[in-house]
This record gives structure tokens, C-alpha cells and sequence, in this order.
């Protein structure tokens, strides 16, 4: 291995260095940087002009005892019900659907269910405000039924925003995370269904025994992205909500943004920002772990 | 295989739910475009699109997003490409740590890198540029584009090389002829994703250019639903404008974005 050389067609050893070289260091200027001075920043108080002053850990401690933050991190753990736990029922369903039964037009219904995944957020955003405004279309459903008492303006609402964007979440992820199980279902050989039709198992006991088990691998990464996605909704929020009523919707990338370019702190901002980069890491290491534990 | 057929209608029902559910905002935001405007008579009112590119400026915010999205995929491509043959083919020391840290770029989020570059490309007089809403963009998608061509170019047989070895190739040749030619698929694929990612980018667009002279397409829409929230017909004209481009290219290369945003997040 000392001596081999690093490819058939490349002599010289500094050559794969080389093609790395470009993309490592626009990487590295541009995102491992960055994240080192957002490091850096969170241990000075700082309006984003003038002198700056160091204070240690200090915006750390702060955070323990902010309302805000607080609720930041307590609306992203409700958040991630409806990011995740959810699209994951629906798309466990919807996938075992398409992989046992012969499904005609297939194709025309994972398409639907996906595209909601491909839209700009703004748009998503746009849509949706329309349809949870107090004379939109869901409270004009909801009358035309008889359900006055629970028309209201939902995002407006401090008990209902948070469930409302979350609604959201649920739309936009359960097509990504059924294709996810659904490539993975795919993997499942049909004489695996078949032995277990000939022992006589109906569709539900037929999905606990075999299909199931079969996608921990798939539940694994649909969790870590989805979570994820709970964490980082920072476009959805800032175009529904700003984080209101009060505090109502706001979650910790929209605190990053909010202290940052709204109240100047930037220092509160930043340990903000790589508390979220700790979740992030933790909960992929994490949520990985289990899975790895489970198989 | 052979499922009942009260079972198949109950699976049809379902399907058709989730359908619609994931089909109606999206009619809803058609239907509210071409309604009228306060005080016009009903009926279909194309004539808001028109109304709503010139009154958003949506000609000059979406070709500002297509020149970030141009720089952004060429730049982000052409680097991966390089560094994905590096670590796809190549035999060198410390390569397995390098390429943890191209997969650590998977995980930080914006959030966290958005405040300092947004100061320090202040400072240096680089905020309102293109470059600014590009290059982070681009760090992001490199990690990314390593990470998904290195899975390529592994799976590539080793014999391609040895033929190119023989045949007296050195290692930009062989990638230029032999290996990015049999990668078309993985390289669209590519492409398709880095472009959606690019267009539908909101965060650092909005953080990077405060000035309001490079607004992107989403910015530009978040920016006319400040104004005209009162004229829902216009900005849902204006949000179809922004979701169409993407859209369109997901109806005609709907394989590329399905497998690459399967293969590239079961990594």
C-alpha cells in the first residue's frame, strides 16, 4: 500500500490533492469558517457595528433562563410531531399501499404527493397564509359545515398558530418521506409477501412482520431529515408568522435571524446558532445510533 | 400480487385523500391567481399574471435568481466533479478524514453560518454582490456534490481506468473523456438538485443582499406580499410566476429529483 500509486492514470502523489484543492477551499472559506467565527462571536456582546466585548460563556447562561428561547426550543419539539412523527404514519401507509397492492396510476399519485417538496418555500408560504386567513378557504369550509365556533384567523391564533405552521410541515415532508420508504419497501422480496399470504396474514400483520422491519434503515433517515427540517423552518416562519403571536411560533433559526438583524445581539444570535448546530449534530448521531442499535 | 377488491378500493380512497390534500393548496393558490381583483367582475383574469410580473418586477428578480443559479451549479459541479474523482478513484493518505470533513458541510445549517459572512463579507465591502449570494451556496452544494459524485465514480469499474492507462491518458483526460461521459445521469441528477436548491434559497438571499438591488425571485415575492397582502389575486398570480420555473422542470425530470433527493439523503 506504501508505494502504490494513487491511481491507474495519476503518477504523482500530490495530484489527488490537487483535485480536491478547489472545492475544499471554497468549502472551507465559506462554510467551515463561517461556523468557527459564529463560535467566536457567541462569546462577545456585540450590536453588529462598533467595539465588542468579550463575556465568556455569558450568552450561554443567558439562554438557559430566556423566555424566548425557551419557547424556541419547546415550539421546535412540537414542531417536530408534525415534521416528522406524522409524515412518518403517513408515509409508512401510503408506502405499504403502493408496494402490496397493484396501484393503477401509481406514478400520477407519488408524483402529487411529492411535489409539494419542490416549491419555494415562499410560495408554500403564500398559499397557505391565503388558506388559514380569517375569511380564506378553511374557515369558509368549516362554517359551511356548521363549525363556526372553530373558524378563526389560525395563524394569528396564540393556540392554534403553532399547530397551523406545523400542518404545514406535515404537507410538505409526507411525499419525501414516503418515496424514502417506499425505495426501501421496494427492496422487500415478493416471495417474503407471498409465504406470508399462503400462512394467511392479512394486510396489517403482513405490515408488522415483514415490511416493517424491513425499512428501519429508511424510518432512520426520514427521522433525521424530517427533525432537521422541524429545527431549520426558518423560511415558513418568518413568512406566516415573524415568530408570533408573541412567541407562539418561533423557533431557534428564527431567533438566530431575529437576534442577529432585528434587535443587534449579535452575540445571543450566534450562541443561538451553534446551540442549533450542536441539535443538528446530536440528533443525527443520535437518531443514526438507535437505528444502528435496533438492526 | 393478487389483493382483495375491497381492499383496493380502501387503498384508492386512501391514496386519493393524501392526493388531494397534497394537491389542494396548490389549487387553491391557482384558483385565487386568476380570480378577480377587488371591485373587477368575476370570471378567469389571466390578465393578473401580466399585471403581477410588471407591478413585482418579477422579469428582474427572476433573472437575478437566474444568474445566482447559474453561477452557483457551474461552480458548485465543476468543483465536485474534481473533488469527487479525487476521492472516488484515487488512492491517498488522509483521504478518509477529508472526507468526513467535506461530510460535516451536510450538516451545518445556514443559520449558524449566515451572521458571520453576512459581517464579514461586509466588512469587505462584498455584501449586496452576487458573489455574496453565491459562494455560500456554493460551499454548501460542494459538500453535497463530493459526497454524491464520489458514490459514482466509485462504482465505476477500476478496468476504465486501466484502458485510459494504456492508452497513455493522464488524469484530467481520463476524467474529461472516460469518466464524466459515463456520469451523465449522476451529473444531471446533480445539476437538477443544486438548481432547485439555488432557486428556492431564501435565507441567505435575504441576508446578503439587504439592499434590495439583487433581490431573488423568493425575496422579490416575499417582498410584494409586504406590499399587496390587501390584492391576494395579484400576489397568488406573483407566487405561481416564482413556483413555476421549478415546477415545470420537476414534471419533465421528475426521475432526477426523486432519485437524487433519495440516494443523496440515505447516506
Amino acid at each position: 500500500m506504501a508505494r502504490q500509486r494513487p491511481s491507474a492514470v495519476v503518477r504523482s502523489r500530490a495530484t489527488p490533492y490537487l483535485f480536491i484543492l478547489p472545492a475544499f477551499l471554497v468549502y472551507a472559506a465559506f462554510s467551515l469558517y463561517p461556523l468557527v467565527r459564529a463560535a467566536q462571536f457567541s462569546l462577545f456582546e456585540w450590536p453588529g457595528f462598533g467595539p465588542s466585548t468579550f463575556v465568556g460563556l455569558q450568552n450561554y447562561i443567558d439562554l438557559a433562563s430566556d423566555p424566548d428561547f425557551r419557547a424556541a426550543i419547546g415550539n421546535a419539539l412540537v414542531l417536530i410531531l408534525f415534521y416528522a412523527a406524522l409524515p412518518l404514519v403517513i408515509g409508512l401507509v401510503l408506502a405499504a399501499i403502493f408496494r402490496r397492492g397493484q396501484v393503477r396510476g401509481m406514478g400520477f399519485f407519488r408524483s402529487v404527493i411529492f411535489l409539494p417538496q419542490v416549491i419555494a418555500l415562499v410560495v408554500v408560504a403564500v398559499a397557505w397564509r391565503n388558506i388559514y386567513a380569517p375569511n380564506g378557504p378553511l374557515n369558509q369550509a368549516l362554517r359551511a359545515v356548521g363549525l363556526d365556533e372553530l373558524a378563526r384567523g389560525w395563524l394569528g391564533d396564540p393556540g392554534a398558530a403553532l399547530p397551523a405552521v406545523g400542518f404545514i410541515g406535515t404537507w410538505l415532508e409526507m411525499g419525501l418521506v414516503m418515496l424514502l420508504l417506499l425505495a426501501g419497501m421496494s427492496r422487500i422480496p415478493d416471495d417474503l409477501f407471498e409465504a406470508a399470504r399462503l400462512d394467511g396474514a392479512g394486510p396489517v400483520q403482513e405490515f408488522f412482520a415483514i415490511t416493517l422491519p424491513s425499512v428501519r434503515g429508511e424510518i432512520v433517515v426520514a427521522l433525521v431529515l424530517t427533525i432537521i427540517a422541524a429545527l431549520k423552518t426558518f423560511d415558513l416562519v418568518y413568512l406566516t408568522t415573524s415568530g408570533g403571536p408573541g412567541n407562539a411560533t418561533t423557533v431557534p433559526s428564527y431567533e438566530v435571524y431575529y437576534r442577529a438583524f432585528q434587535l443587534r445581539e449579535v452575540g445571543s444570535a450566534s450562541a443561538v446558532a451553534i446551540v442549533l448546530t450542536l441539535l443538528v449534530f446530536a440528533i443525527n448521531v443520535l437518531v443514526t445510533r438507535i437505528g444502528e442499535r435496533a438492526s | 400480487m393478487r389483493v382483495s377488491s375491497a381492499e383496493r378500493t380502501m387503498n384508492y380512497v386512501v391514496l386519493g385523500v393524501f392526493a388531494l390534500f397534497a394537491l389542494i393548496p396548490i389549487l387553491t393558490i391557482l384558483a385565487t391567481a386568476v380570480s378577480p381583483q377587488n371591485g373587477q367582475a368575476p370570471g378567469l383574469h389571466l390578465a393578473n399574471f401580466v399585471e403581477a410580473w410588471q407591478v413585482g418586477g418579477f422579469g428582474r428578480s427572476m433573472g437575478n435568481s437566474l444568474i445566482v443559479a447559474a453561477i452557483v451549479v457551474t461552480s458548485a459541479v465543476a468543483l465536485s466533479v474534481l473533488a469527487g474523482y479525487a476521492f472516488g478513484t484515487m488512492r491517498f493518505a488522509g483521504s478518509t478524514v477529508l472526507f468526513y470533513v467535506f461530510l460535516l458541510g451536510l450538516m451545518i445549517p445556514t443559520e449558524a453560518t449566515v451572521i458571520p459572512l453576512f459581517f464579514d463579507l461586509r466588512t469587505v465591502g462584498l455584501t449586496d454582490t452576487y458573489a455574496a449570494i453565491a459562494l455560500p451556496q456554493i460551499a454548501q452544494s460542494v459538500a453535497f456534490g463530493t459526497f454524491w459524485l464520489r458514490a459514482q465514480f466509485r462504482s465505476m469499474p477500476v478496468s476504465l481506468l486501466e484502458a485510459a492507462a494504456i492508452d497513455g491518458a493522464g488524469p484530467m483526460r481520463t476524467l474529461l473523456r472516460i469518466v464524466a461521459p459515463a456520469s451523465v445521469p449522476a451529473l444531471t441528477t446533480l445539476v437538477v438538485l443544486v438548481f432547485m436548491w439555488t432557486w428556492n434559497e431564501f435565507l441567505i438571499a435575504l441576508v446578503m443582499a439587504p439592499g434590495g438591488t439583487l433581490r431573488t425571485a423568493p425575496l422579490g415575492l416575499a417582498n410584494f406580499q409586504g406590499q399587496y397582502t390587501a390584492e391576494l389575486a395579484l400576489l397568488s398570480a406573483g407566487a405561481v410566476i416564482v413556483a413555476l420555473p421549478m415546477v415545470i422542470m420537476f414534471l419533465f425530470l421528475q426521475r432526477h429529483f426523486i432519485r437524487g433527493m433519495l440516494e443523496g439523503a440515505v447516506k
